[in-house]
Order: structure tokens, then C-alpha cells, then sequence
């Protein structure tokens, strides 16, 4: 009897199995379910596109020429899809994707991904996500009157919808009403903690606005003038020595910025004036709302806030559209044009790309999709990271190579989730795998660590993230022989020969091919191995991979 | 097999290069450890605002007093409140500080404040006391030097040093240090070092910036780092039942005090700071019932930290600061609760040079009301209520020069901007002359 009921347990077991194995194969073998994007041609032929981008691709010419420095080859299309997947979604392309991707004409490649990418969730969630760490921070912010989601859902879907990006932060700087159902007021109540007794936090909200909106590091000018040179607001000809009045006559426009009586009617303006006790004064003084340069774009009428988002998004205010260009700039190449990201001088000593890609922005409407697009289809994006010459950093200051930089903490977890996985985990992916995913980035950025808004500081691998890496529970799950979803498992079941497997590994984790020394070694290594000696190896060479400086490294 | 010797054979039966360079690596370590002793640091962080009248500074029968009780000390004629027991009899070791002001009244800006003693600033983030620490020595350890042990929300961060200084965290001592134990064995790990990583890196670095790893990247160094961790003998550091139990009965059987023991064997070993933390602090209702719940915890581990650190003779090595990000207000709110209190709060400070059996500061026992109306507001005097005022910059500069650190030392920061380990002034009183 005993024995009986084991063998119908081992039958059920093995016919579990078997479902599983023609589910998976099923999946890897089925049609795809990305669609390309109609039309994606439009967007380049727009007007002045062409124009823009080859005065981009001459200036960028003109400093490579004048460092008396010569261009790395282009890089291959692959390598490019994964730059665009890493800088617009945060992980590397799926198997599925690299297909599909394949099937595109060769020369439409670049231009049909970026499309793609651009129409997808994804990007626009994951492009909120990083403004939104500059708007407001990391910091859980005052309980209750600051909700994240909400504002970061709700810039997603200014992105996804297109809305120009003036319209965007005039918004969020002159909203009114609450934080819940107008989340764009949120970039004000970020600022109201218990201290500032229900209003806004005009000190922080003036630091934020100078940096986030205009790159000027300006917080020094908050205690003191600014005696190091640092900041001036004039041009090289006639410079403008920083001063604590700027600082202040900014802070002012929010000092009327407070929560109603009654709290539902959420932030309103009021009367209140801004007072301050300048340093080597003995009085508190009344202090006028005013802007730090080009005083004749600001606006007469109007609510304070208003006149200042007036202000910043207005055509002619260049230190808005650099500080986009810039910041835009940092996402695609994981470095900015100008460092730091939220520092762009006001004079001319700015390269001249920034200014190109600045006016071609508020020509456009102030279109994000457009500016991505010019950088993803320029030179130096497409620029290979490796050289026939020895590349010097000053190779990658002038763009002449791609630059080798180290992946933010949500692109490892991103990449190291899609390389696991050979379909593409997006919005068409189930809800259980979806959540799963989000789950699992959370636990992995916990134990691996947070960058916070500081982003695009360079910053040394550590030992915590190194043994995340190596031995954590992603990996490990990933990597593991006997797992049933893992792409290890799954490669070694449904592939035999040893050549393709670790091909469709490198593809699936790295986005490439492996070189002939790389495929010999491997295919060596899994040589004469069956079964699950071989999965077991297949497992190692992901595990391998996973932990190759390669993998978290953008190139 | 030993570890130690695994790691040994995994460089040399390899031939990895970059494996056996840290073979040599270790060698080196080991025979450095032999020297002097720098001074270290054991931050005890009391996590959402320990009331200072429940703990070190009670006001018992006055108007806010509570029903708290005061008990005598190790120090003639100075009482903390009757919550603390074990830790009046060690009180001689240490110096009592009841006038810590500071100028945040927020949990999360309040503790970046206390632990790098600066207010918070959107330019940059500013290291953390136990950053500052390692960042002035030599790293001659196999385990990392800066070390959290039940951190809460905000540990220990490394800031504008960068993220090699941020805290080590681990939970409860008594479960294994997460993600240290390889999942294979010995020979696939080393298969996978060698034959598949190695190829893997020697592919990339191939015609791209020379010196990658050195110049730019430094992910195999960390990698031989994070491998000499796993495989080092120092990890016995962590577990406390190498300890006698009668040892690991005095700091109480949960994870806070198991987290001050291994902290003691942690610095003992060589590790620069280790912050331990006891979080629930935070009593906005039934504050007399929940701080007791907590002090119980504190006042064994505390204890034990301070008669230990005594007894093996490391008290003169070893600073010790034990308090939180603020205090509590003297007003008991209608649910019972204390709400936060930045004005006036309290710290207790051992080691080094710290003067043994003193009390600094005093705060009013029935401040003006019109005051503690004010609560959390930043705005208060603080000089109207607490006597010999500690502001969180000078505790700072007073934590550094007992740690031997010049706390005027100017920093060419990231950016550009030179900024000092500390603005604040070096309070003597606090110190041996």
C-alpha cells in the first residue's frame, strides 16, 4: 500500500515537472509579444532634428579635434540597446527583446528601441522616479502630508502623456490645493516639517529651486556672501559676486506658501512676508521676493510663486534649459555634461553641446522625448567604450569613447531581475511575476544600498554590495541548478548544445556575444557534464557573469 | 576546512593573480595588528528621543517629574532615575551630560544632526562620526572597521567620504552575518573565481581605460576584499558565545545587549567604531510605561558595556557616547506621552580622556511654560532652561578631541568646498586637563 502511494506521489510529481517544462519551453518558444511602434520614423524627421544633431555631432568634433584626440570606433548596435534600456528603464534588454530587436531592420535598430522604450511605462515610471529624488529627496518627508507615490505617479504620467516640460515645474511650483489629489503640491509639503508650523520651508524650497531647476549650488549664500568666488550670477565680462541677499530675496517668493484653515483646502497662499537678520546686522528686515539674475523675465503680476515658476520656465531663462540638458544628459551617460549635475555655470564656459541641445529644447516645446532622442542618435552616445588606442580619462572628458561607469543600485537590481529571466518583465508581464519583482528589488536595495539624490556621484563598490553580489538571495535564487523559473535552469533544460548555452547566456545577461576566448573557456567548462553536473555549471557561468565588473558596469 | 586555509589554496591552486596578491595582503595585515591602539569609538544610539527625565536627568515630585523616582549613584549626591539601577553603579566610570541642545526636532534630521554633528544640508551629506574615525587611519583589518549592530532607519553613513565609510550593518549577533557564507562549495566557488570570473574580467578590461580596476572601477579589489572577509578569522569577533555566560547574561538576553558584548570583542579586535542601537523611544502616549520597558533593556547592556570595558582594561581606548537624537519634552501630553525635545536632553560620555564620576549641565525642573509650549520648535532659548549649554557641534569637537582627532582638520570636500570635521568648540570641562 505504502509503496503504491509513492509511486502515484513520484508519477504526480513527475507529471508536475513535465507541465512545467512545456510551459517554459512554450514561453521561450512562442511568438513575441512586443509590438513595434508605428511610425517611429516621425520623430526624426521632425523639423530642425537633423539640424540640431549634427551641430551636436560637429561641437563635439570640434573639442575631440582641439584635445588633439581621435574617436573610439562606433560601438554595435546591441551595445547601444543596452545603454538606451539602462539610461530609459533601468535594466538590460531581455532574450525577448534582443529577438525582436534582431528582426528589425539593421539600420532602424537604434531609432525603433528608442521608440519603443519611449512608449513604454516603464520609462516613464523610472524617468519620475529619478526627477522626483531630485524635486523632493529620499527622506520619508512629514507623515501624512507628503506622499511620494502620489507625486511620483503623477509626474510619470505628465512624461508619458508628453507635456512639455515648462508646463511640468510651473506646476509644481505654483500649485495650491492638497497633496492628495493635486500631487504636483507635493514638491511643497516635502518641506513641512514639525518645525516650519505648517508652512512651507522657504530656506529648503530656495535651495531645491536653485539647484534641481537652474544648477546653481547657491546654498552657501543661505549664512553668508559668497567669498570664494563660487557662484556668480553675471557672465565672464560683468560677474555678479554671490550674496546672502540673493539667496533670501529667492527664499521670499515662498514665504506666503501655508497650509489653509481648514487643513482640506491643503497649500494656499497668504500674506505672510519673509523676514531675515542679514549676517553683521542687528535687525531682522523685511525682505522682497526677487531672482538672483535676469531680473527683466520676471513678471510683475501675479501670486509670488507664480511669478517665479514664470520666471524660471521662461524662454530666455538658459539656466533652465541647461540645467534640463544637463541633468537629461546624466541619465543617458550616467554622467553629466557638466559636473556636478546640479552646477552649470551661467557665463559661456559651458561646452557648446549644452547650449545647442538647450535652445533646440525650448524650440521644441520643451519636449524630454525629443532631447533623448538627439543624444541617443549622437556620435558620442554611439561611440564604443573600448579602443584600438590607450584610452586616457581625458578620452572620455571630450566623448570620444563611451564612458565606463558604475551602475546605480536600481539598475544592478533591474539588470540582474531581466537577466534571470528570458521574457521581458514589463507591463504585460504577469501581476504575480510583477510583484515578485518589486519585491525583490526592494529587499536587494536594501541590503545593497541606496545612493539617495547623489545619483551621479562616482562612488567605490563596497564590501556589503560586493557579498550581495556573490552570495545574496538574488543571485543565489538565480543561479540555482534546481530552480524551475531561474534562465539557468531553464537554458540547461531546453538547450543541449554546450556552444548555444553559453551563447544564449552572454546574450541574455550581457547583451552580447561571448568572445572566442570567453567560448572556448566555457564551453570547456561545461564539456562532458550532463545532467545536473551541468546545470550546476550553467548556474556558475550565470553566477560568473553576475558578478563580472562587465555586468555592473555601463559601457 | 579552516578558512583561512581555504582561502589560501583557492589563490594558489589558481594561480589567480589577483587572488594571490591578496594572500599577501593578509599576511601583511596580520603582522601589523601587533601595534599601537588608536582610539575607538562605541556609539550606544537610543533611537526616537529617550526622555532624559525617565533616564539620566528625573525631576521626581516636581510638576513634570512624572512618577519617576530618582536613585543614588556611583557619584556622590547625583541621582538618575530609579529605571536605571545597574547603570547608577557604573556611573563613576562616566561623565553625566544634561544639557545637550539641539536645533532639529525632527526624528530623521535630528539624527544625521547628532551623528555627524551637523544640520542637515541639501549640498552635501556629511560623514558620520564613526566615518570620520576610519577615515583617519590605516585599514588594517579583515573585517570591516565600521560596524552597525541593529541599526534602525538611519545608520552610520560614510557621506561625502563616500559609501567605504558608510556602517557595516548586521542584525542580532545571534543569527550568522547575512550573505557572508558562499552556496557552493569550496571548489565550485573557486572554479567561479577563477576560470569563469577571471576570463570574464580579463575580456572587459581589454582595450578600454588602462588601469581599470585600479583607476576607475575597483571591483576586483572589492571582490578580494569581500572574499578575505569571508574567509577571516576575525569573525569570530561577532560571537558572543565565545563569552563566558555569566558574560552574556550581564548585558541581557536580547539583541541589543548581545550587540554591546560583540561591540566590545568587535573593538577589541581592532574595529574603529561600532554603533549599537536600541530603537522605541519614541513615547507620544503611556511614556512613563514604555520608556521603563526600554530602560530595562539599556540600563543591563549599558552596564555591562562600562564594567567590561573596565575590567579588560580598554576604557582608556574606548569613547563611549550612549543618548539619541533629542529628548523628551517636560510637559506629559493628554495621552500620557512626551513629545519631542530638542532643548535640553542628556548623553552619558566614557573614555579617553572623559572626566570619570562628573555631571555637566543641569535643566530647570519647572521651565516656563510659555517655553515648553513650544515643544519641538527650534526657535526656543535654550539658555533659559538648561544651564552650561552643549550644542550638538561642540559635543562633536569635544567627541573628536577625545578620539585624538583635530577636529579643525578642513576637508577639501567633493565638490570643492573645505569644511572641518567640526564647526563647533572643544567644551574642557568635559575632559581631563
Amino acid at each position: 500500500m505504502v509503496a503504491r502511494r509513492r509511486l502515484i506521489k513520484r508519477l504526480l510529481m513527475g507529471a508536475v515537472v513535465l507541465t512545467a517544462l512545456l510551459i517554459v519551453a512554450a514561453t521561450l518558444r512562442r511568438r513575441t509579444r512586443i509590438q513595434p511602434p508605428q511610425q517611429f520614423q516621425a520623430a526624426y524627421q521632425a523639423n530642425a532634428f537633423a539640424e540640431t544633431l549634427q551641430n551636436v555631432n560637429q561641437q563635439v568634433q570640434a573639442t575631440i579635434g582641439e584635445a588633439e584626440l581621435e574617436w573610439a570606433p562606433a560601438a554595435d548596435n546591441l551595445t547601444i540597446a543596452r545603454r538606451l534600456s539602462l539610461a530609459l528603464v533601468g535594466s538590460g534588454l531581455s532574450l525577448e527583446e534582443v529577438q525582436t530587436l534582431a528582426q528589425v531592420k539593421e539600420s532602424d535598430q537604434i531609432r525603433w528601441w528608442t521608440s519603443y522604450l519611449l512608449e513604454d511605462r516603464r520609462w516613464s515610471d523610472y524617468f519620475a522616479d529619478r526627477f522626483s529624488r531630485a524635486y523632493v529627496g529620499t527622506n520619508d518627508g512629514p507623515f501624512l502630508l507628503f506622499r511620494r507615490r502620489k507625486f511620483n505617479a503623477w509626474l510619470s504620467q505628465q512624461f508619458s502623456e508628453g507635456r512639455a516640460y515648462d508646463q511640468i515645474v510651473s506646476e509644481m511650483l505654483s500649485a495650491e490645493g492638497l497633496w492628495t489629489d493635486t500631487p504636483q503640491v507635493n514638491f511643497i509639503t516635502a518641506t513641512m516639517d514639525d518645525a516650519n508650523e505648517g508652512r512651507g520651508d522657504p530656506i529648503r524650497l530656495a535651495g531645491r529651486v536653485s539647484r534641481v531647476f537652474l544648477a546653481q549650488r547657491v546654498d552657501c549664500l543661505q549664512c553668508h556672501d559668497d567669498y570664494l568666488g563660487n557662484v556668480n550670477f553675471g557672465s565672464l565680462d560683468q560677474p555678479v559676486d554671490g550674496a546672502q541677499t540673493h539667496f533670501h530675496e529667492l527664499a521670499a517668493f515662498f514665504a506666503g506658501t501655508a497650509m489653509a484653515d481648514p487643513v482640506f483646502r491643503g497649500i494656499v497662499e497668504d500674506e505672510q512676508e519673509y523676514q531675515f537678520e542679514y549676517l553683521g546686522e542687528s535687525e531682522t528686515q523685511v525682505v522682497a521676493p526677487n531672482v538672483p539674475f535676469a531680473q527683466d523675465l520676471l513678471p510683475d503680476d501675479g501670486k509670488p510663486r507664480q511669478r517665479l515658476a514664470r520666471w524660471v520656465t521662461h524662454t530666455n531663462n538658459r539656466a533652465f534649459s541647461r540645467a534640463t540638458v544637463n541633468r537629461v544628459w546624466a541619465l543617458m551617460f550616467s554622467r553629466p555634461l557638466v559636473t556636478p549635475v546640479d552646477n552649470v555655470p551661467l557665463d559661456d564656459t559651458v561646452p557648446a553641446v549644452m547650449d545647442t541641445l538647450a535652445e533646440d529644447f525650448v524650440n521644441h516645446r520643451f519636449d524630454l522625448k525629443r532631447l533623448i532622442r538627439l543624444i541617443a542618435e549622437s556620435d558620442a552616445f554611439r561611440r564604443a567604450s573600448r579602443a584600438p588606442f590607450e584610452i586616457t580619462e581625458a578620452h572620455e572628458a571630450c566623448w570620444s569613447v563611451f564612458p565606463v561607469t558604475q551602475l546605480r543600485p536600481e539598475q544592478v537590481a533591474g539588470s540582474m531581475l531581466q537577466a534571470c529571466k528570458l521574457t521581458a518583465l514589463d507591463g504585460s508581464s504577469s501581476i504575480f511575476t510583477r510583484l515578485k519583482a518589486y519585491g525583490d528589488t526592494q529587499d536587494f536595495l536594501k541590503r545593497f544600498g541606496d545612493r539617495g539624490e547623489d545619483e551621479f556621484d562616482g562612488q567605490a563598490v563596497t564590501i556589503p554590495q560586493r557579498l550581495v553580489l556573490m552570495n545574496g538571495k538574488l543571485a543565489t535564487e538565480n543561479t540555482n541548478s534546481n530552480s524551475m523559473t531561474g534562465a539557468a535552469s531553464r537554458i540547461a533544460t531546453l538547450v543541449e548544445d554546450d556552444q548555444q548555452a553559453v551563447q544564449l547566456i552572454f546574450v541574455s545577461a550581457l547583451n552580447r556575444m561571448p568572445s572566442e576566448t570567453e567560448l572556448s573557456k566555457f564551453v570547456v567548462f561545461m564539456q562532458d557534464k550532463q545532467g545536473n553536473a551541468r546545470r550546476k555549471a550553467i548556474g556558475d557561468i550565470y553566477w560568473a557573469i553576475l558578478n563580472s565588473t562587465e555586468f555592473s558596469w555601463n559601457h | 576546512m579552516h578558512r583561512r586555509r581555504m582561502l589560501t589554496s583557492i589563490a594558489t591552486a589558481t594561480g589567480a593573480a589577483w587572488m594571490t596578491r591578496f594572500a599577501e595582503q593578509l599576511s601583511r595585515a596580520a603582522e601589523g595588528a601587533a601595534q599601537t591602539r588608536p582610539k575607538s569609538l562605541m556609539m550606544i544610539w537610543l533611537q526616537g528621543g529617550a526622555s532624559q527625565l525617565e533616564t539620566f536627568d528625573p525631576h521626581p515630585g516636581t510638576k513634570y517629574g512624572g512618577e519617576t523616582r530618582g536613585i543614588t549613584t556611583s557619584i556622590p549626591n547625583v541621582q538618575i532615575a530609579d529605571t536605571l539601577p545597574a547603570t547608577a553603579e557604573q556611573l563613576h566610570h562616566a561623565t553625566l551630560l544634561r544639557s545637550i541642545v539641539s536645533q532639529e526636532g525632527d526624528h530623521e534630521r535630528a539624527t544625521y544632526h547628532l551623528k555627524t554633528g551637523w544640520r542637515p544640508d541639501p549640498t552635501l551629506v556629511h560623514p558620520a562620526i564613526g566615518s570620520v574615525v576610519c577615515y583617519q587611519s590605516a585599514n588594517n583589518l579583515e573585517i570591516p572597521r565600521h560596524i552597525s549592530i541593529v541599526p534602525g532607519e538611519w545608520p552610520a553613513r560614510g557621506g561625502y567620504l563616500g559609501p567605504s565609510f558608510d556602517a557595516f550593518q548586521i542584525g542580532d549577533v545571534a543569527a550568522p552575518i547575512p550573505n557572508l557564507t558562499p552556496r557552493v562549495s569550496e571548489e565550485s566557488l573557486t572554479q567561479r573565481l577563477d576560470v569563469l570570473l577571471g576570463t570574464l574580467e580579463d575580456e572587459f578590461q581589454r582595450g578600454r581605460l588602462a588601469n581599470l580596476n585600479r583607476q576607475r572601477t575597483l571591483h576586483q579589489t572589492a571582490t578580494e576584499n569581500a572574499v578575505r572577509m569571508m574567509s577571516s578569522d576575525q569573525l569570530t569577533a561577532f560571537d558572543v558565545q565565545q563569552e563566558s555566560a555569566s558574560t552574556v547574561d550581564k548585558f541581557g538576553d536580547n539583541a541589543f545587549g548581545r550587540g554591546c558584548l560583540a561591540g566590545i570583542r568587535l573593538l577589541s579586535a581592532g574595529v574603529r567604531c561600532v554603533e549599537v542601537e536600541l530603537g522605541g523611544w519614541d513615547t507620544h502616549i503611556n511614556n512613563h510605561e514604555l520608556q521603563s520597558s526600554k530602560a530595562r533593556v539599556l540600563d543591563a547592556a549599558l552596564a555591562a558595556t562600562l564594567s567590561e570595558l573596565h575590567a579588560r582594561d580598554m576604557l582608556n581606548d574606548t569613547i563611549v557616547f550612549c543618548g539619541g537624537e533629542f529628548g523628551r519634552t517636560p510637559q506629559i501630553n493628554p495621552a500620557g506621552g512626551r513629545d519631542h525635545w530638542p532643548h535640553g536632553f542628556s548623553a552619558v560620555l566614557a573614555g579617553g580622556n572623559f572626566r570619570r564620576g562628573y555631571v555637566h549641565g543641569a535643566t530647570a525642573a519647572n521651565p516656563e511654560s510659555d517655553i515648553i509650549n513650544r515643544k519641538g520648535n527650534a526657535t526656543v532659548d535654550p539658555q533659559k532652561i538648561t544651564e552650561n549649554i552643549v550644542p550638538v557641534p561642540d559635543l562633536h569637537a569635544t567627541l573628536l578631541r577625545a578620539l585624538g582627532i583635530d577636529h579643525e582638520f578642513e576637508m577639501q570636500t567633493p565638490v570643492g568646498r573645505p569644511l572641518r570635521w567640526s564647526d563647533g568648540q572643544v567644551v574642557t570641562d568635559l575632559l581631563q586637563s
